[in-house]
Parts: C-alpha cells; sequence; structure tokens
C-alpha cells in the first residue's frame, strides 16, 4: 500500500465523506470504516478511531480493540518508503530472512520501525502470493524478486536518491 | 462479432503481475494497433496458466504457442515476427530454468476447478458465458427444481471441502436447508491465510464468475437471499474483479430480484478481511463479518443452525464453490469417477520452495506426492537432495522421503501425520534445516493465535519458547519431551482448529527427523547452517597458506597459527578456537584462499 499524500485538511474532508456513509450503522460496518480511514491517513491515530467511535456509536475500546487485533491496521505511521519483505514459508525456505536481516542492517533500524525522517520503514508480511518469484521484497507498489542480500544496498541507494537523503 | 486469426493471452494474475504482465499487455495492444492488425488479432488479458516460475507467460493461439519470462521490451519482436510474420521467437520459446519442462507440468494435470483460468478473459461475463457459464444455475432457476435433490447431487458426488477440514458439502448445505428460519445467509472463505499458498486467489483472479453462479445456487438450495465473500485484504486483483463481475452478473439478472424469472432473490457483497489467519477458522470469520474481533465461538451451535448475525449459515471455501456448477452440468457420477475411494474430484496445490516449477497445478485426488515433485514440479533445482514437502501450512506437516509415494487424499495425508490443509505445498531440500521450519512455523501461530483460550495462548508461546533453546544450543533432551507433552494439551484443550492443529509441523517434523533434533541439542550442530548460533567458522588447513590475515582481522584473538605446513604451501597453517570465537565472519570475509568454511 503507498502513501496518499493529502494535506491534514484534505484528510478531514475525505474521512468526513466516509463516516457519513456509514453513520449510525454500528458495529458491523467497522471493519469498512477502518480500511478506508487507514487509506486516507495511512494509519490510524486516536482522534480518527475516536471519530469513528462517534459516528458508529461504538466505544472507542472495542474500536482499538478491533485495530490491534488485525495486522492490516496500523497505529505507527509507515515511512515514504515501506519496505516488506514476504516472509510466507514459500520465500522463507528460500532465504527471505536474510533479506530482512540485510535491509535492517542497511537502513539501521528493526522491522517493524521507521526511520527518524520518516522516509523509510520495514516491515514483513505473511505471504503476498507471489510464491514463483520468491523471496521477494515489496517496496511501496514496487515488487522485486529472485532477490539475494547482495542486490539489497544497490535497491536501498536507489531509493535514498529519490527520496533526496 | 469479429472473427479473429489469433488471439494473445496474457497471465495477469498477480505472480506475472508482479512482473509487470500489465505492461506486456499494453504493449501488445499498442503494437498490434500500430500493426492495423486489431480486426485480425484479440489481445486477451487471462488469470494464472499455472507455472508461474517461468512468468510473465503469454500464450499465443490458435497453435498455443507459450512464450515464457517475457519482458515489456520482448513484444514489439513478438508483434513483428510471430503475428505479421509468422515466425516464432524462438529465445523465448525455452524456459529460463533448463531445469524446467513444461510438458511434463502440464500433463499430469486435470482441471477442473481451474477450468477457465488462462483461458477466459475474467473481466468480461460473456467469455464465462461461452464455457457453460450460469448454465448450472440458469437449468435450475428456469425449471424450479427441488432444492432436496440439488442438494442430494452434491452429497453423491462426494465433494468435499477444499479449505482443508473436508467435509462433505452436501451434508453442510442440507443441515442449512434442514433449519427453518426467514433469514440465512451464504458466504465464501476466500481468506487465504496459509502463507506460500495462492489456490483461491488464483480461481478469483482468473474465474471470478464460478464462484457468484456457485453461491446462487447455494442460497437456492437452502433459502438464503444474501451472501458474502470474506476476501483477503492482500489481494487487491481479486477483489477488483471479483467486484466487477458481481456488477457485471448483477446487470445481466444472474443475482438480484426475480433470477431467471424463478421469483428467487439473491445478492453477493464483498467483505474485506483484515490480515489475522484464525479468521480463516468459520466461526472467527463471522465474527469479523460482523466487524469485530475474530475470536473463535465454540461449536455447536454449528454456523448451519446458528452462523452469521446468529442466522443459519453455509461457508465454504473458494474452491469447494468452483467445482459446484461443473458436478451439476456434468453429473454427480463423472464427477465421483474421479479420485480415490473416500476423496472425489481433483485438489489445486500452490506448488512452492525448492522445486524447479513453482506454481500452481490441479491433480486428481490419488496422484502421488512423487508425481507432483518430481513429474510436475520438475524436480529440486541446483542437483540438490529432496528432504520433505510440507503441506497444510502451520496446521500441516512434513512429509519425508520416505512416503513419497503417498497418494493425495484427506485420509492418506492424515494418517502420514500431515493434511490436506487449503493446498500449499511447500518443497525443501537438503539445506533446509526441519527444526528451524518447525520453530517458523509456531512463530507464525503465536503471532495469530487470536488469544481467547488459554492452551492455544500459552502453548504455542512456550512451545516457541524451547525451540528457540533448541536452536540457540541451550536445548536439552528433556526439552523433546516438554515439546511432546506441550503439544497434547494443545490439541486437546484448545477452542479452534488453530489450537488444534499447531503442533502438527513439530510433531511430523520430530517424527520423521528426530535425529536433528538430538543432533540440535547434543551435538549442538546444525546440519544445514541454518541455525546461526550452532554455526562453527573453521579453516582448511591444506587450504591455508599461512598469511595471517585471518588473524590480523579477528576481534576476538580466536585465530592463532599451528605447526602444520600443508603440502606445497610456505607458511604454517592457522586454527580457530572455537571457544573465543565470536561468530562475526570478518575471517571469512577476509581470507582470499577460501580455507576458511562454515558450517
Amino acid at each position: 500500500m503507498s502513501i496518499i499524500k493529502l494535506t491534514p485538511e484534505e484528510q478531514a474532508t475525505k474521512l468526513e465523506a466516509v463516516l457519513s456513509k456509514y453513520k449510525g450503522q454500528g458495529q458491523k460496518a467497522l471493519m469498512s470504516t477502518l480500511q478506508q480511514a487507514q487509506e486516507i491517513y495511512g494509519y490510524l491515530p486516536l482522534p480518527v478511531q475516536r471519530k469513528v467511535a462517534d459516528a458508529l456509536d461504538v466505544s472507542v475500546a472495542n474500536v482499538y480493540g478491533v485495530i490491534s487485533f488485525y495486522s492490516f491496521f496500523s497505529l505507527k505511521p509507515k515511512g515514504e518508503y515501506a519496505f516488506n519483505v514476504c516472509l510466507g514459508t514459500a520465500c522463507y525456505v528460500k532465504g527471505s530472512q536474510a533479506l530482512l536481516d540485510k535491509i535492517e542492517e542497511s537502513l539501521g533500524i528493526k522491522s517493524g520501525d521507521v526511520t527518524e525522517d520518516t522516509k523509510f520503514s520495514i516491515s514483513s508480511c505473511r505471504c503476498v502470493g507471489a510464491c514463483g518469484l520468491a523471496p521477494v521484497l515489496l517496496v511501496n507498489d514496487d515488487v522485486y524478486g529472485r532477490l539475494t542480500p547482495d542486490e539489497i544496498p544497490a535497491i536501498i541507494a536507489k531509493y535514498k536518491e529519490e527520496a533526496n537523503v | 462479432m469479429s472473427n479473429y486469426r489469433a488471439h494473445v493471452l496474457v497471465c495477469c494474475g498477480t505472480g506475472c503481475t508482479s512482473s509487470n504482465s500489465h505492461i506486456i499487455m499494453e504493449n501488445f495492444s499498442k503494437f498490434v494497433a500500430e500493426k492495423g492488425l486489431e480486426k485480425e488479432i484479440d489481445v486477451v488479458k487471462t488469470g494464472c496458466f499455472g507455472l508461474c516460475a517461468e512468468g510473465p507467460i503469454v500464450v499465443i493461439y490458435p497453435e498455443g504457442t507459450m512464450y515464457y519470462r517475457c519482458t515489456p521490451e520482448d513484444v514489439e519482436e513478438i508483434v513483428n515476427e510471430h503475428l505479421v510474420k509468422g515466425r516464432k521467437v524462438e529465445r523465448l520459446l525455452k524456459t529460463g530454468n533448463p531445469d524446467s519442462n513444461p510438458t511434463d507440468f502440464y500433463s499430469k494435470q486435470m482441471r477442473i476447478a481451474l477450468r477457465n483460468c488462462g483461458r477466459i478473459n475474467p473481466d468480461k461475463i460473456e467469455e464465462y458465458i461461452a464455457h457453460d457459464g450460469y448454465q448450472a444455475l440458469c437449468k435450475i432457476l428456469s425449471t424450479k427444481r427441488d432444492p432436496a435433490e440439488i442438494i442430494s447431487e452434491i452429497k453423491e458426488s462426494g465433494l468435499r471441502g477444499r479449505g482443508g477440514g473436508g467435509f462433505p458439502t452436501g451434508m453442510k448445505w442440507d443441515f442449512a436447508a434442514k433449519v427453518q428460519n426467514d433469514t440465512k445467509y451464504v458466504c465464501c472463505n476466500a481468506d487465504e491465510g496459509d502463507p506460500g499458498a495462492f489456490m483461491d486467489r488464483s480461481i478469483l483472479e482468473g474465474d471470478p464468475h464460478t464462484i457468484i453462479e456457485a453461491m446462487t445456487i447455494a442460497g437456492y438450495c437452502i433459502g438464503a437471499h444474501q451472501g458474502y465473500v470474506y476476501v483477503r485484504a492482500e489481494y487487491p486483483i481479486a477483489v477488483e474483479r471479483l467486484s466487477a463481475a458481481i456488477d457485471q452478473a448483477r446487470e445481466h439478472g444472474f443475482i438480484g430480484q426475480n433470477i431467471f424469472n424463478s421469483g428467487f432473490d439473491f445478492d453477493l457483497d464483498i467483505r474485506l478481511g483484515a490480515g489475522a489467519f484464525v479468521c480463516g477458522e468459520e466461526t472467527a470469520l463471522m465474527r469479523s463479518i460482523e466487524g469485530k474481533r475474530g475470536n473463535p465461538t465454540p461449536r455447536p451451535p454449528f454456523p448451519a443452525v446458528k452462523g452469521l448475525f446468529g442466522k443459519p449459515t453455509i461457508l465454504n471455501n473458494v474452491e469447494t464453490y468452483a467445482n459446484i456448477p461443473v458436478i451439476l452440468n456434468k453429473g454427480a457420477k463423472w464427477f465421483a469417477s474421479v479420485g480415490t475411494e473416500k476423496s472425489k474430484g481433483t485438489k489445486v496445490f500452490a506448488l512452492g520452495g525448492k522445486v524447479n516449477n513453482v506454481g500452481l497445478l490441479e491433480i486428481p485426488m490419488g496422484t502421488t506426492v512423487r508425481e507432483i515433485v518430481f513429474d510436475i514440479g520438475g524436480g529440486i533445482p541446483d542437483g540438490k537432495k529432496f528432504k520433505a514437502v510440507q503441506t497444510g501450512g502451520p496446521s500441516g506437516g512434513c512429509i519425508p522421503a520416505s512416503l513419497l509415494d503417498t497418494a493425495i487424499d484427506y485420509d492418506n495425508l492424515v494418517a502420514v501425520g500431515s493434511m490436506m490443509g487449503s493446498g500449499g505445498m511447500i518443497v525443501m531440500d537438503e539445506d533446509t534445516c526441519m527444526v528451524d521450519i518447525a520453530k517458523f512455523f509456531l512463530e507464525f501461530t503465536v503471532d495469530e493465535s487470536c488469544g481467547k483460550c488459554a492452551p492455544c495462548r500459552i502453548g504455542t508461546k512456550r512451545m516457541y519458547e524451547i525451540l528457540t533453546r533448541i536452536t540457540d544450543g541451550t536445548g536439552t533432551l528433556d526439552d523433546l519431551q516438554a515439546l511432546e507433552d506441550v503439544a497434547v494439551s494443545l490439541k486437546n484443550g484448545s477452542l479452534c482448529a488453530l489450537g488444534q492443529t499447531a503442533a502438527n509441523p513439530i510433531l511430523s517434523t520430530m517424527k520423521h527427523f528426530r535425529d536433528e533434533y538430538v543432533e540440535h541439542v547434543v551435538d549442538k550442530k546444525c546440519r544445514c547452517g541454518v541455525c546461526k548460533d550452532l554455526l562453527q567458522y573453521s579453516i582448511i588447513k591444506d587450504s591455508c597458506i599461512g598469511c595471517g590475515m585471518c588473524s590480523k582481522v579477528c576481534p576476538a584473538d580466536a585465530i592463532t597459527r599451528t605447526d602444520y605446513i600443508a603440502p606445497g604451501k610456505k607458511l604454517a597453517a592457522f586454527e580457530i578456537d572455537p571457544s573465543k570465537c565470536v561468530k562475526c565472519g570478518a575471517c571469512m570475509e577476509t581470507c582470499k584462499f577460501k580455507a576458511i568454511v562454515k558450517k
């Protein structure tokens, strides 16, 4: 998932539109509302959770409970360039753990974290379904397949150049 | 409709799209138009052809030429040579991997659930209709066939749930049909959580209408008017094609109100999952559709009695539904003639890992594991030795070389300590450490356990800790016994299948590869060189020229000179003291003579 760059005002307007669509529908609309809210913000900070809870007439605790249950929902913002290593079984037996280790080493952060300048983040996922290309790395929507750890520095350098770091 | 002299089929499944097949598609349209051939040549977007390792794949009919590993840059040449001059582009006829043989890949397969994948354009309802699509539904509704009769036909076919459990589909429908209630639901489980499995996704991407048709039939049989397809949010292409297909079906009157003038109403909605493996469990999936945390609930009551929103519900897997229209068109007897005594029909597998032909395949039940790995899969790459094949994902187990001739069906796989599962099949070679693989699956179940019941929440965590000890060299033989003890409690005490089966990867690897566990514990060795804490660096003295570079870079002063001078060398060789070595690897990087090894 790539991050859509919107101004805070645009984000608020978009969220309002989503909330008015589901207003008063209660629990059954919660997942869909959260999915669309995350598309707008890239993650789900507390103020957004409060607004969703108000609109659907459910408790904030309930909203937080659902967010923390599902790995797709994030409480932390992602980096501008989100590195996502597939740790599905097919990629794992072909050495994707070594890719993840190399990316962590090169960017100096751990999986699940964001660099201080918010340019890069690392995460892992369970199978993107491109098993024919194993091991696979995603950087936002770009797919890199059949990778070895030696190729990682060049990929990172490419994005650093793009990000002017 | 124009008559085309050639059809160019471009695979636009997720695997090939990741390698830019959508651009290949655009380029074909562009160059075909440039040559003014739009009326002669049809460029078609299709679902998965199956041989994902050699993607992106382009197939040109009428002759059926397959081009492998195409790039957007190759398209101009294919158009100029093949489509204009009639000469095949030889260099793209060969697969990228010399050991991969496409002829063998397809010859032992039988496609029922995947019948339309890679044959039709999933975005065009007309193409599905042209391949007998919506025929079964139309026949049933226009003749108002007795639902009980349809259910008994499904029962007679012997179809069992393809999501893993293997429960007879006809019986499931029968239970829900017999419960009296004005509101009932039909659900489709497309929350394919098993890592390394992509069967359901490929069906949704390649043939979405078959699911719509089958769910509508299911709705008619049990008396439901609303269906939900629960799809992983990680499958954007599948979601897009399925929602487009639902819209088209509605426009054509195949779902909606008064379908085929029968007075029967049925509609479908998509619900997106949000990345929770436990939501593949039926009660958890329904809680998730209701917008709640995906916690499983005890059964009974079974969903057929009290399911989604407290109403009678049937839930089947994508692949199960994909079989329904074929069974009704060709008859239960035909379907039952394929397969083994207790497992009828075919099964789709996603073959991955250390095997030449990675991809999607469908085989008649009763095919042996050996045929899949070595004939269809083309064997193991780089001349390595086969070690095991894993089926059933985090709930399944490993099948070792000695059981390669096991004929695949539900009961045989359980008998060898694995399970059918949803169809993930990962091949492992001699470099795969079985203890590490067990740990990999346990890490997954620890992550994915919903935490509701103690045996699963605590048991998976304790087993993961024990496995971590074994792989970092601090395990004891008592730990092996402890693993088995916890596994039993987990199996007997867990609320849902996630916990009940979570120990399977450990139990099956301990059963078939116990020597590897013992080696980790007693000899502190990992023969595959995977468990880093057990690796030891050593110097091959006969290759060492005695330059001493390694000793200079060693931060721990672990490398010293010996008295031994290798034949043909001038200086005495060095050695590493394992008790001092910090395993940084600096020596190995420095040595220009490949005299330092890690094992």
